[in-house]
């Protein structure tokens, strides 16, 4: 269970498999290259999107725009993985679902704590990790 | 109104062998053996069949010798049966023969390879299915409180259901309780492993017919309604359980809820009416999901629903009684979906080989599930809608 002392979460080391950018999404890894975190949202009437669109979900408009993030939300759902699909992935690890406080969700993976202080609305920020030479991840740790 | 699948019916269901591997076959192979198996089933000759689907539909076609005929690629579930329906009801075709297998292309690791995250905005956090389904999951238990022994219950029912069935993968591994689920090494978190679906081959088939050759056969099953909802591409973005793509849709989480209730309309019926539910498996928390989203309860109430032994061989709502994904078979991307399906009409036949539901009239089949945010819905009935 997740209340037995598994340390701290951390990133696992590089070398785990990464996603291939697409051009659609390169603000998104330029951004995490230089340590912030921009999501996509349209520029016609400001919703946003859990991925990188062609149309707007809300408004039809074809006008993919990029914002930064605060990087700072609250922990919405997660999961303490102790099985990885691929063994560059070090267990136990944990994805999540943040809030982020833009009012929207984000999927990451929480590092920085143990396992078991893991609860619902836990207040987090962002910080940066490398996944290769050339590509780095948003993670999320606990705040005060 | 007539009833839009009054014509059609399904005569023949057919499931080959199920086994963790079945050397010597591949998919089309055993889709193949499968087709054979339920062309049998309906008393029909392969030279009645003129229309083809599934993803195997080309080289049934090919190998069936059945061209020149309609086919369609079209893959999944129970949307493929609706489809293979609709030729039916619209003239196109009188008999048609839906396939599909699982052999030889299966890897055998922790996760079935077809639900690897595909978006780049996931999948560098080590997500896949288990994960997916446990981010929903976990959700539902912060609003709701539903807990992880809750989740092991409708496993444990499922599992035995499957180590009661002498045409399991996994017969004979049970009898399950909750705590042998809980018991079992810690996959992701809130899921055990027994929790989870397990990955097997085999091959699966059905031969619907239009109303004039279904009606010489007492056993054949009617179609009383369907539904679909989608949320988008199954595990490419994040699973929110409170996603919702515009103002008044239902979230992401309660997928299905759409599709059973136009299952329901279609039929003229209400989940009272249910006497068996051949729920898809493929996570025990969706046993608990699918229960309140199809309104066989009210949101929360799943867990103490699955606990009160409901579900179970003698109680109200019989669910998943072959075993499942987690202990029949789980063979490919396509197979194990109209597993549910077959399932339903032996069910409804009356000839299941273990966990027969005495004098079932009405049996509800689905797939999909919240991590992967589609939920497909279909009604079968004994008697012609």
């Amino acid at each position: 269970m997740s209340s037995v002392d598994a340390g701290v979460l951390s990133p696992p080391p590089p070398g785990f498999p990464m996603p291939r950018p697409s051009e659609r999404s390169e603000p998104f890894w330029s951004g995490a290259r230089q340590g912030r975190l921009v999501l996509p949202l349209c520029s016609a009437c400001g919703a946003r999107a859990l991925r990188a669109f062609a149309v707007c979900p809300h408004c039809t408009a074809t006008a993919l725009a990029w914002e930064q993030s605060a990087g700072r939300g609250a922990l919405y759902s997660w999961t303490v993985v102790w099985r990885p699909p691929h063994p560059g992935f070090v267990v136990p690890y944990a994805p999540a679902v943040v809030a982020l406080d833009e009012g929207w969700w984000f999927l990451s993976a929480v590092v920085g704590c143990a396992p078991d202080e893991l609860r619902e609305g836990l207040a987090l920020g962002v910080e940066f990790h490398p996944g290769s030479d050339e590509l780095a991840l948003p993670y999320f740790h606990p705040i005060t | 109104m007539t009833h839009p699948f009054r014509d059609v019916a399904i005569v023949g269901v057919f499931n080959t062998r199920q086994a963790r591997r079945l050397p010597g076959y591949d998919s089309s192979s055993i889709a193949l053996e499968a087709a054979l198996g339920a062309i049998a089933d309906a008393g029909i000759q392969a030279a009645d069949v003129d229309g083809v689907v599934g993803q195997a539909a080309a080289d049934a076609v090919l190998e069936l010798g059945l061209g020149p005929c309609v086919r369609r690629p079209s893959g999944l579930g129970i949307p493929t049966i609706v489809d293979a329906a609709a030729l039916i009801a619209t003239d196109q075709c009188r008999v048609v023969l839906v396939l599909a297998g699982g052999a030889g292309l299966v890897s055998h690791g922790s996760a079935a390879p077809w639900t690897a995250p595909a978006n780049e905005l996931v999948a560098g956090f080590g997500l896949f299915t288990a994960a997916e389904f446990a981010l929903m999951a976990r959700r539902h238990m912060v609003v709701y409180g539903t807990t992880e022994r809750q989740l092991a219950t409708a496993a444990a029912v499922i599992r035995t259901n499957g180590h009661h069935n002498p045409e399991a993968v996994y017969h004979g591994r049970g009898p399950f309780g909750p705590e042998d689920i809980l018991a079992s090494p810690l996959v992701a978190e809130p899921f055990h492993l027994l929790d989870c679906a397990t990955v097997s081959e085999g091959g699966c088939a059905l031969v619907l017919a239009r109303a004039d050759i279904a009606l010489r056969d007492p056993r054949a099953v009617w179609i009383l309604g369907c539904g679909s909802d989608s949320y988008g591409p199954a595990y490419t973005v994040a699973p929110v359980w409170d996603f919702t793509p515009r103002p008044g849709a239902g979230a992401a989480g309660w997928v299905g809820a759409g599709a059973a209730r136009a299952s329901f309309a279609m039929a003229g019926l209400g989940p009272g009416d249910v006497d068996v539910a051949e729920f898809y498996d493929p996570f025990s928390f969706e046993i608990i999901r699918q229960l309140e989203a199809y309104g066989f309860c009210e949101p929360g109430e799943g867990g103490p629903m699955v606990e009160s032994g409901a579900i179970g061989p003698r109680g109200v709502l019989p669910v998943t009684t072959d075993g499942g994904t987690m202990s029949y078979s789980h063979p490919g991307v396509a197979a194990q979906q109209f597993q549910r399906v077959t399932r339903g009409v032996r069910q409804l036949r009356g000839e299941c080989p273990s966990m027969q539901v005495e004098d079932a009239a009405v049996a509800l089949c689905s797939n999909g599930g919240s991590g992967a945010l589609f939920t497909d819905v279909l009604l079968l009935g004994k008697e012609r809608p």
